[in-house]
């Protein structure tokens, strides 16, 4: 890496008053092929192309990004990592993504602030408490690190919850999976776009795809705001908009693209040491290391690709929030934004290839897609070197839909969607 | 958020309506005939399209009956709204 980041450069830099640090990637004009080109720079993207460099020694790649990288849903996130799926893929895809993230910022030599926190996954009902013990069994035989809290557990770990049996939806106990956290959302984008460049790949930033140029059943390049771009294979990696560059080709996906909101606070001093995830009331907190409380809404129930999102879905979350947190009564909401996920009838993503060659899809990740960002990347760069999916998103391809081999995550995954 | 206008009761907020998806998907007439591929199709596969969209809508914190409805996904603009059978109006 052309400038390595360590205490001896930030040191170095202090000196000059930090004026001479090396920008962390290029700005590069198009050339005129690539080997791949991959849409869509967000983390997914970015962390493919990565990959792709790194693993499967392909270097004359282009991430072409319609705005700036990260600009998107990377951007949008509450940043929360855990990896306790129910079933038996989704539980290997996700702890696969989770292993990476526990090295990341030593192999991208960038500080991604990945902070196992852990994270709390409470049970309002009955149901709940079956579903999620049931969850803690499924994630334990997947080797994956789960334990069950009764109410006064709960309460000891997350003191600031309301744990009176009085309440609307009282607390009936939780899971608690400690690998799990959060992490720089900003910073992965950032750390993996530069690790990328530095191996040579082009991040064409402000260049938005304008259709796929294809003969027959291959793919022969792109039409961009910046002209055409040949290439033989092309990872579509764009998130809420993956339906419009799908459409260009004719494909349809069984995707809708719908907003989902997130709110900050004012910054306040640490309260909340951990994350707190609540299905029933939906509703889930954590806190920045700014301060500010962090605080993920539902998405709206329709389609639009809207960037903001509806203001009863934001009042229903903090109304949960208010039961469930008392000490938050007075806190003031600073921010509030909506980004456009892509979600599939099953609520799990796809990583695929397409019946056309050349062409293939990272896609319907909805409401839960930055965790998966180093496992999704790693994942799909084998799947384009290749031409053949890795064995941990085998089960995660288009023709599940046909076939009927759906991987159901809708009622087992940690928030409803 | 946005106002709907219901074509039975006029305009409410949106929070008062359920959204059912992209609007004349037709309901095979043979279903014992459809292959896996038609299934599929007609089950999961969606337009999902940027832009002006048919879609239908549920007054279900109303008067619940179903209608279409014209609207642009891109900005929440509603066009036309019009009742179940009628053919969608020229935008």
């Amino acid at each position: 890496m052309k400038n390595k980041y360590s205490i001896f450069s930030l040191i170095k830099n202090a000196l000059s008053y930090h004026e001479n640090w090396q920008r962390a990637w290029r700005d590069p004009e198009p050339k005129k092929e690539y080997d791949v080109i991959i849409i869509g720079g967000g983390g997914h993207g970015l962390a493919t192309a990565f990959y792709l460099a790194k693993k499967h020694y392909i270097k004359n790649i282009a991430v072409v990004e319609k705005g700036w990288i990260g600009g998107g849903n990377t951007g949008r996130n509450t940043t929360i990592i855990r990896s306790n799926y129910l079933w038996d893929a989704s539980a290997g895809l996700y702890d696969h993504a989770l292993k990476i993230w526990e090295g990341l910022s030593q192999e991208l030599n960038y500080n991604v602030m990945f902070s196992q926190r852990g994270v709390m996954n409470l049970a309002h009902n009955l149901q709940d408490v079956r579903d999620l013990k049931r969850r803690t069994h499924a994630n334990r035989l997947n080797d994956i690190d789960a334990v069950w809290l009764n109410t006064e557990e709960v309460k000891k770990f997350c003191p600031i919850i309301n744990t009176s049996p009085n309440i609307r939806y009282p607390v009936l106990g939780g899971t608690l999976q400690r690998r799990a956290g959060t992490a720089r959302h900003d910073a992965v984008a950032w750390g993996y776009a530069r690790g990328a460049d530095a191996m040579g790949v082009d991040i064409i930033q402000n260049c938005e795809v304008k259709g796929i140029k294809r003969n027959g059943d291959t793919v022969e390049g792109i039409e961009t705001s910046k002209g055409f771009i040949k290439t033989k294979k092309i990872g579509v990696v764009a998130a809420g908009h993956s339906s419009v560059i799908a459409n260009m080709v004719d494909i349809k996906l069984p995707l809708e693209s719908k907003p989902l909101q997130a709110l900050v606070s004012e910054p306040v001093k640490p309260i909340i040491d951990t994350v707190v995830m609540s299905n029933a009331v939906h509703a889930y907190v954590s806190q920045s290391d700014k301060g500010e409380l962090v605080i993920g809404a539902g998405t709206d129930a329709y389609v639009s690709y809207t960037q903001r999102g509806s203001h009863d879905v934001v009042e229903g979350t903090l109304k949960a929030i208010l039961e469930l947190y008392p000490i938050f009564s007075r806190m003031k909401m600073l921010r509030q934004w909506g980004g456009i996920v892509d979600i599939c009838p099953d609520a799990s993503p796809i990583i695929s290839k397409t019946h056309i060659k050349g062409l293939y899809f990272n896609c319907g990740w909805g409401t839960g897609g930055f965790k998966a960002t180093p496992g999704s990347g790693d994942l799909f760069a084998h799947t384009i070197a290749n031409d053949e999916p890795h064995k941990l998103n085998a089960d995660f391809n288009i023709n599940r839909f046909v076939s009927g081999d759906l991987v159901d995550e809708h009622g087992a995954a940690a928030v409803a969607h | 958020m946005f106002l709907i206008n219901c074509p039975y009761c006029g305009e409410r907020d949106q929070s008062e309506f359920s959204a059912g998806g992209e609007a004349h998907i037709v309901r095979p007439k043979q279903p014992t005939e459809l292959s896996d591929d038609q299934w599929a199709e007609f089950l999961f596969m969606r337009k999902n399209i940027k832009g002006v969209q048919l879609e239908r809508w549920n007054h279900s914190h109303g008067c619940r009956k179903w209608f279409n409805m014209v609207r642009d996904t891109s900005n929440d603009k509603i066009h036309a709204v019009y009742k179940m059978g009628e053919k969608p109006p020229i935008k």
